[in-house]
């Protein structure tokens, strides 16, 4: 018998009301607090925090807790957020050469100028589980150093001061930093715009994208020129003092790929960059968003575009998880009236085919 | 907690001031230029993109407190995101609703136009997942902007004329591309064709938002709104063999509903709204749902 699709409303409120008690899970077991997952999840909530664009610890952890830990859905959540958020400036470009770092290493020299320093990195453990874990003994406090004076200069300083390397991004001087997420996009884009996408594109995609241009899809020949993670100051100019004012540090990644350059008509042969710049500690992020920047440039330095990690438009518009999200999972939503008229139509060309096929059976039969 | 405390807190119909405003220009611009995708800057709504927020941002931008908001998905105003839809105007903008066609002032729609003729006044806001016709044509932005621009759309024609080639008839049952005064080529969102002809010379402000895509165009009261076909195959809408089974309504838009696991199946009207107000109106018209076949 036909059932009205009616209670809309009350199953939508049941359906939550459930999520929310597989949310609590076992009521025997204490429920997680956001210290916690700010404190022993900490790259849970810096992806959620990096793709969800918004540096605030504690909600990205809510956030997380909300979702169930589906941190897809948890950076949904933030950036919904973050965009009701007013805009009172623009912070200066953050100075990563100044920062405290805490994780340094360079593959393409042995030493320099700062060291490499290993930092708080999953490099070299021996992927074992490790029943340790389970207990709930402490683990040694970490070795310290006395913070020393060296500077740490970034890898492009060393090349650049042989004209080795390309310089800064040249956008011309008046050129005003464009805002992803106030602006409609439009293609083709500036670089600024297109390094905002990628630093709050999908760790995933941005993975795969990149891993394909080392397998020959776009090869662009890249060394781990420097990753450098830790803390930089964040500063404001305030019109009304005249000075910047800072507003506290942020912890970043920051990756500079070192890529082969044949030269073009335009520049000479040379090292340039990919550059991947993430909120909190995300290696794979950065290197990834390094290795696609690059990619991104081949038409601004004259390369042929070739494969899908150098095409922009595909790029860009497919990398944000947010939006990919939505559109894929909207497919659960009814779609019953389109469904209908295919169905209609369907059954339409079939009737054809079959009348076609007896008319054709009938002719036969008559010329025998 | 640093900001959790005023998380509850937001603007009237959820986006800030500044946000409506920058839409209400887009709208004003794609009211302007009828049939043309104004790029707009889309916000992050509290609902996936892909679920109505390019269609929830425009709603946002025109709804004021004395507004009667109607909200529809496949025709029908009890469909789960057509419930959450207008659970969230109720909830930030506390406006009054209605199921009633001819009662709402704003009808936010994924998917049909209701069958009641809109009047005057009302403004019927589509949910649109991929604003551009040539899409599936041509995948790049870069291009299909161009060929707007240069009015050229043999490309749409030739694929047209390729069904016509292959199937004797075109093969496109719903986003039916359709001509807007005269100028551009426009996807009326993924309505069954069987609505398009309710598009042209409509007496109310068509609005269609593409929150993903970043788009918004519009359709003017009284614009020409064509169906694209050719002279010796003109354009047709679906036609259904039998009546409502619930209100015994022709020439309305029928949804098959399926009655058992041996082919049992009814057809009954995919406007709810329409459906309930003829079986109100006459009870004595009601025919108990039989099973065809």
């Amino acid at each position: 018998m036909y059932v009205a699709v009616k209670g809309g409303e009350a199953a939508i409120a049941n359906a939550h009301r459930l999520l929310a008690d597989r949310r609590r899970g076992d009521r025997a077991v204490p429920a997680i607090t956001l210290e916690q997952i700010v404190e022993q999840l900490s790259l849970s909530v810096d992806r959620v925090m990096a793709e969800g664009s918004l540096y605030d610890g504690e909600l990205a952890a809510l956030a997380i807790k909300q979702a169930r830990g589906d941190v897809i859905e948890a950076i949904f959540i933030l950036r919904a957020y973050r965009t009701t958020l007013p805009r009172f400036g623009y912070a200066r470009p953050v100075d990563t050469g100044a920062m405290l770092v805490e994780r340094r290493i360079s593959a393409t020299y042995k030493d320099l100028p700062g060291g490499q320093l290993l930092g708080p990195t999953f490099d070299y453990t021996h992927r074992l589980l490790d029943p340790a874990l389970a207990e709930t003994g402490e683990p040694a406090p970490p070795a310290t150093r006395p913070a020393g004076d060296e500077a740490m200069p970034r890898v492009s300083g060393i090349l650049a001061g042989e004209g080795l390397i390309e310089e800064d991004g040249a956008l011309p001087q008046d050129h005003r930093t464009g805002d992803l997420t106030r602006e409609p996009l439009d293609f083709p884009m500036q670089r600024d715009l297109r390094l905002q996408a990628l630093a709050r594109g999908d760790e995933g995609f941005l993975l795969a994208l990149g891993y394909s241009t080392q397998r020959g899809y776009a090869r662009s020949h890249p060394f781990a020129g420097e990753i450098r993670i830790g803390l930089v100051e964040v500063e404001l100019d305030v019109p009304e003092l005249g000075f910047a004012v800072t507003l506290g540090r942020i912890r970043v990644t920051e990756c500079q790929m070192v890529n082969q350059f044949q030269g073009s008509a335009k520049a000479p042969p040379q090292f340039t960059r990919g550059y991947g710049l993430v909120f909190g500690q995300s290696e794979r992020k950065a290197m990834a968003m390094a290795l696609c920047d690059r990619a991104l440039r081949a038409r601004e330095l004259g390369e042929d575009v070739t494969a899908p990690a150098q095409d922009e438009e595909f790029v860009v518009s497919h990398c944000d998880n947010v939006q990919a999200t939505g559109f894929v999972e909207h497919l659960k939503l009814p779609h019953y009236v389109d469904f209908q008229a295919e169905l209609d139509l369907v059954r339409r060309m079939r009737r054809e085919v079959e009348e076609a096929r007896a008319a054709g059976a009938a002719d036969r039969e008559a010329a025998e | 907690m640093s900001a959790t405390a005023n998380l509850a807190t937001y603007n009237f119909a959820y986006l800030d001031e500044q946000t409506k405003r920058m839409i209400r220009r887009a709208i004003l611009k794609a009211i302007a230029v009828p049939g043309y995708q104004v790029p707009f800057a889309s916000r992050e709504m509290p609902m996936p993109y892909g679920w109505g927020t390019g269609g929830v941002q425009v709603t946002a931008a025109v709804i004021g407190p004395d507004d009667v908001l109607k909200v529809i998905d496949q025709g029908a105003d009890d469909t789960t995101n057509a419930v959450s839809i207008r659970a969230f105007f109720q909830k930030v903008a506390r406006v009054a609703v209605t199921t009633r066609t001819a009662e709402a002032t704003i009808i936010q729609t994924r998917h049909r136009i209701p069958e009641a003729p809109l009047a005057a006044g009302q403004v019927l806001v589509y949910q649109v997942p991929i604003p551009e016709p040539l899409r599936f044509l041509e995948p790049r932005e870069t291009e299909t902007r161009k060929m707007h621009a240069l009015e050229e759309y043999g490309l749409m024609h030739v694929k047209l004329y390729e069904d016509i080639a292959r199937h004797g008839h075109i093969a496109t049952t719903y986003a039916y591309p359709v001509k807007v005064e005269g100028r551009y080529v426009m996807d009326p969102s993924p309505t069954p064709k069987f609505d398009n002809p309710k598009m042209h010379m409509s007496p109310a402000l068509q609005l269609f938002g593409a929150g993903r895509e970043k788009r918004i165009y519009a359709v003017p009261p009284f614009t020409r709104v064509e169906s694209l076909d050719f002279e010796d195959h003109p354009f047709e809408i679906q036609r259904f063999d039998a009546p409502c089974a619930l209100c015994g309504s022709t020439g309305v838009y029928l949804d098959e509903v399926i009655l058992d696991d041996r082919g049992g199946r009814m057809f009954v009207c995919s406007d709810t709204d329409h459906c309930e107000s003829r079986r109100a109106a006459e009870p004595a018209a009601q025919t108990p749902a039989e099973t065809l076949r």
